[in-house]
């Protein structure tokens, strides 16, 4: 039995968006993998909820017109790994939710859930971020789109106004079209870890595939909210591919980043992670990308 | 609070089933309460363990961070219906038997959901793979490796495959003779 207070299932947005306005203390509650663990372990235990579980028009991946890969709040981790439009063209989204968790957890956890719990760890956050990811929050007046990057608010807070929730996460045509990325992990063990730090690169090469067309580089753990190395991305746009840009984008990032220490980790170790996993997201996404990185 | 209850009405181990639950209640919570389904453990309840996990629309999830009012018109399985009509074990559950994948048994219900679920695929799946589908499960007795044997071992059975030779064996044939 959990200790809560009143639960409240809402089958549909509309209904939702009415429970929200009605109960605006309520925890919105999507897979349930951590509020519920949260209620448990008493931080939001007594608390209302506003389950949204049953919104099944919130499930799924589809592609509109324009080419923008839309993901419905509610689809699980297994069920983005397993979409055919992520593999065709976002398989580095599917490999980093891949690393949440174990199977079950996959199986129940929802990317919604992933990033309005506004946790910096979250595995899908700095794809997401990578890739100019857009959030659709849906209200009593309607739908509005943020970019995710201004969606993070701070440590466990994120944009979500009184009556909405959040209903689709966007990437637009233009953030994966030509892009090749890679995710990278750093955690203690293989599974059922939280990220020390995160890292996922992107890249676009020019079509002789010598020089770097854009470069995208977003961190999980590396500060208080998921983050993006825009100084570094600036500097890197145009560079050829060396041995000299991957080592300049490791020093860069480190410019950027400010990771904490914590019990899982030192402040020193998280520094050293960043520049890294920079480094290796990056070559292997150029790999991926049909570039070679020479001396 | 003022009480809140609920019917939810389900298709459990092939049965429909209905009850009123308290819509604070986990699966779990229903599932050994209201249907004396013990098999489904009551472990960590974080998540964690695996122990409580059961299949729901073919898929594999903790039933102790899933509410029971979510399983409204979903298809359950846990292990009892895993067993063969007559009540004999699986050809899975006898080969945690004979690979001695069990000592306390806490974890297996879990693993035998887990394994139930992927293998259903019919994909071949190599060790890491396998490691890897098996990580949302603790077993404090094993040390893994029967598991991963018995799994392996049924894998190869349903694809009508013939067992891969197992390390000791390639070992004994092929060290050197010091060795043996």
């Amino acid at each position: 039995m959990f200790d809560t207070g009143m639960i409240y299932e809402a089958k549909s947005v509309p209904e939702a968006v009415q429970m929200r306005l009605a109960h605006p203390d309520a925890v919105i509650l999507a897979g349930g993998t951590d509020v519920l663990i949260q209620i448990r372990s008493g931080k939001l235990a007594g608390r209302e909820l506003i389950s949204i579980h049953g919104i099944d028009a919130l499930r799924g991946v589809r592609q509109e017109e324009d080419g923008t890969i839309v993901i419905g709040s509610l689809t699980t981790f297994a069920h983005i790994s397993s979409s055919p439009i992520i593999q065709e063209h976002l398989r580095v989204l599917g490999e980093a939710v891949s690393l949440v968790g174990g199977p079950q957890i996959r199986a129940a956890g929802t990317i919604g859930g992933n990033t309005c719990n506004g946790v910096t760890s979250a595995d899908s956050a700095s794809t997401l971020l990578a890739h100019d990811a857009v959030c659709e929050l849906t209200g009593p007046q309607g739908a509005r789109q943020v970019p995710i990057e201004q969606f993070y608010l701070g440590p466990g807070r994120t944009d979500v106004r009184p009556g909405e929730i959040q209903t689709a996460i966007r990437i637009p045509a233009a953030s994966w079209k030509g892009c090749q990325g890679h995710y990278i992990k750093y955690g203690m063990r293989g599974a059922m870890e939280i990220a020390t730090i995160g890292c996922s690169v992107n890249v676009k090469l020019t079509e002789d595939r010598m020089h770097l067309d854009g470069v995208r580089i977003a961190f999980g753990v590396a500060g208080p909210v998921p983050m993006r190395a825009h100084r570094t991305e600036e500097v890197m746009r145009g560079a050829a591919l060396t041995a000299e840009t991957v080592r300049r984008i490791g020093s860069g990032v480190l410019e950027e980043v400010h990771p904490r220490d914590s019990w899982r980790a030192p402040k020193d170790m998280r520094l050293h992670l960043c520049r890294q996993m920079a480094e290796d997201a990056f070559v292997e996404a150029v790999k991926r990308s049909g570039g070679e990185i020479r001396e | 609070m003022s009480k809140q209850y609920k019917l939810v009405t389900c298709t459990i181990n092939g049965e429909e089933k209905t009850c009123m639950v308290d819509v604070r209640a986990s699966l779990t919570d229903m599932l050994r309460g209201e249907y004396g389904l013990t098999s489904v453990k009551t472990g960590c309840e974080v998540g964690e363990c695996g122990a409580c996990a059961v299949i729901i629309d073919g898929e594999c999830v903790n039933s102790c961070i899933y509410l029971a009012i979510w399983a409204e018109g979903k298809h359950i399985t846990t292990i009892e219906g895993l067993n063969r009509p007559d009540g004999s074990l699986s050809d899975l559950q006898q080969a945690f038997v004979d690979e001695t994948a069990i000592q306390c048994g806490f974890c297996t219900a879990g693993f035998l959901m887990e394994a139930e679920c992927f293998l259903e695929k019919g994909k071949i799946y190599t060790d890491d793979e396998l490691r890897r589908l098996l990580a949302g499960h603790l077993c404090r007795c094993t040390g893994y490796d029967n598991i991963l044997r018995a799994v392996r071992k049924v894998m190869y059975q349903r694809n009508g495959l013939p067992q891969p030779e197992e390390a000791e064996t390639l070992i004994a044939k092929h060290a050197p003779e010091w060795r043996k």
